[in-house]
């Protein structure tokens, strides 16, 4: 079977709906939370490569090299978002972020 | 050097970006004590960068990644003007709750420079990088008071659903890129206009809308914002209500008239949806609440509503009462929350709609500049935002949107028992303990603010209505 370009999208609209639903089904882990969203921007770059080798094209990659970078600050901040709030609460449980509802 | 003509006009930027270096030099070398002076050099680097943008030309720049329009460049002032204005009114809140450290004013510098950024994007890459930059840096300041349990979960809140609405739009991006075979915007307007569009790019346009529209709060995506609001340290709420929705829906009108133009019939029936629910949620959903920064979250919801509702009517016109609300909306938000950060007792801050109680006796000076922002959030003549919503009305039905007009009107009408009620509280409920005497530069900012809501924008409109005009006439050169 020959591996074309709608395989590589499948496997990204795969896992981008795995990440999506690992944010909202998860009532555990805010550790979880990050990692789904990682999960996301890997899907994005798996897009990103296929249609940039698909059209010949480089723009997609130099486009995942910038995704890419940004994941990691991105990475960086949350958890350090992360630290300050467990040593406010005591806990990173995602049911215990409850302080303000409406 | 190849790609670097034309670099003059990103000076507005290269001025925030070595402005914000130099800043984090000065507060990393002079320590904790230099706070004050870095917070009023990085007012005066934003009020520079104002300037500049002001004074500068439009055009493309960096190979076509970045572009200077009229409507940019007044977006840009805008988000300019409400950074600094924010920068202003945190000092003393920050002070008392042992939060004003030099990296706050430097973070806000950055955050204004990721919106400049995305404002005038003209790729898809740079709309990313200067989206992330800004949503990067506000995740930091929300979480900015570290040893408050609230103001960190609303950073935590914050950041999941806005790192959830980045990789949206980022999906949205890839799919556009792999069917219109481009990142650039005018490129991929060409390839829109050719032809009926792909469906792939049509997913892609509904994925990039859904993250833009989380990052204006407006309904569906809408749930970040009163938990938001309401955690975070109060400045930090009012910077969140003016410069990033600002940048933000620019942004959002950018990106709808620019490269999504001939794809409008599509992107109209969206904003139609999120105009029309958010009008709907922020009237009804805030009837109920008893904390004015929780009400001044739904409150910007459904103002975002409204001005959502201009760019559905897709007009010139329409574009133009866009950029109109957003002026008034900027002095409105300010003007509020001048009186909020004002609402103390023995030094500490109150948020609760009683706490308002019989002001009128107390502190009649604020009462009143309460009243006119009030008055004008609702609507009513000859208040600023009566012309606010007068004109987006008018353009939508110009353009044809009856339906969504008459839901809108209806909503305002929803909208202004819960302004008025804050009237009702304020001058005729039994007097409430007296708030601690309102600061200096809180006084100036209310009288400013209420002076420009009543009288000076109804007298002296033509300025911004010109303005404005021209912003929405780079839609429509051709």
């Amino acid at each position: 079977m020959q591996i074309g370009l709608e395989h590589y999208l499948a496997v990204a609209a795969v896992l981008f709906t795995l990440g999506i639903f690992g944010i909202f089904l998860n009532r555990k882990n805010v550790i979880v939370i990050l990692m789904s969203v990682e999960l996301m921007l890997l899907a994005v770059n798996i897009n990103l490569v296929a249609f940039s080798t698909h059209l010949g094209d480089m723009t997609g990659q130099v486009f995942a090299m910038l995704v890419l970078t940004v994941a990691a600050a991105e990475a960086a901040i949350g958890l350090a978002i992360l630290v300050v709030y467990f040593r406010n609460r005591g806990t990173i449980a995602v049911e215990d972020i409850n302080l303000m509802k409406g | 050097m190849v790609g670097l003509e034309n670099w003059q006009i990103a000076t507005p930027e290269m001025i925030l970006a070595a402005g914000a270096m130099v800043l984090l030099m000065i507060g990393a070398f002079r320590g904790e004590k230099s706070v004050d002076l870095v917070a009023w050099l990085s007012v005066a680097v934003l009020i520079g960068a104002a300037v500049a943008v002001i004074f500068g030309t439009t055009g493309t720049a960096f190979a076509g990644l970045f572009l200077n329009t009229p409507f940019t460049m007044a977006m840009k002032v805008l988000s300019l003007l409400g950074s600094a204005l924010a920068i202003l009114m945190s000092a003393s809140f920050m002070r008392r709750e042992g939060a004003w450290r030099f990296e706050y004013p430097v973070i806000i510098v950055l955050a204004t420079l990721g919106m400049m950024i995305m404002l005038s994007s003209a790729d898809l890459m740079t709309l990313y990088v200067g989206l992330e930059m800004q949503s990067l840096a506000l995740y930091v300041v929300a979480a900015f008071q570290r040893d408050n349990a609230r103001s960190t979960e609303a950073g935590v809140k914050y950041f999941v659903l806005g790192a959830v609405a980045s990789c949206m739009m980022l999906y949205g991006s890839s799919l556009v890129y792999g069917f219109a075979g481009t990142t650039n915007f005018a490129a991929i307007a060409k390839v829109f206009a050719a032809g009926a569009p792909p469906l792939g790019a049509v997913i892609g346009l509904v994925f990039i809308l859904a993250g833009l529209v989380f990052k204006v709060s407006a309904v569906p995506f809408h749930m970040w914002t009163p938990d938001v609001y309401e955690g975070a340290p109060t400045p930090v709420t009012a910077l969140f209500s003016v410069a990033p929705k600002i940048a933000a829906l620019g942004l959002l009108v950018a990106i709808v008239m620019g490269p999504f133009r001939p794809l409008m019939a599509q992107s109209q029936q969206i904003l139609i949806m999120v105009s029309v629910a958010s009008m709907a949620w922020g009237a009804f959903a805030a009837i109920r609440q008893e904390n004015i920064k929780r009400l001044m979250a739904y409150s910007s919801i459904g103002n975002m509503g409204y001005a959502l509702l201009g760019l559905a009517a897709g007009t010139e016109e329409g574009i133009r009462a866009v950029v109109i609300y957003m002026i008034i909306y900027l002095a409105m938000s300010v003007g509020t929350f001048a009186c909020i950060l004002s609402m103390r007792r023995g030094g500490v801050s109150v948020e609760r709609i009683a706490d308002l109680a019989g002001l009128w006796r107390n502190h009649p000076r604020m009462a009143l500049a309460l009243l006119f922002f009030m008055f004008s959030m609702a609507g009513i003549p000859p208040l600023a935002g009566f012309f606010g919503k007068l004109n987006v009305f008018l353009a939508a039905i110009n353009a044809g949107l009856f339906w969504a007009s008459a839901l809108g009107v209806a909503a305002s009408v929803v909208a202004a028992y819960y302004y008025l009620r804050i009237i009702k509280v304020m001058f005729l409920d039994d007097p409430a303990a007296p708030f601690d005497a309102v600061e200096a530069p809180m006084g100036a900012v209310m009288a400013v603010m209420a002076v420009f809501v009543f009288p000076v924008f109804l007298v002296f409109q033509s300025p911004f209505l010109a303005s404005a005009q021209a912003a929405a006439h780079a839609f429509f050169v051709r």
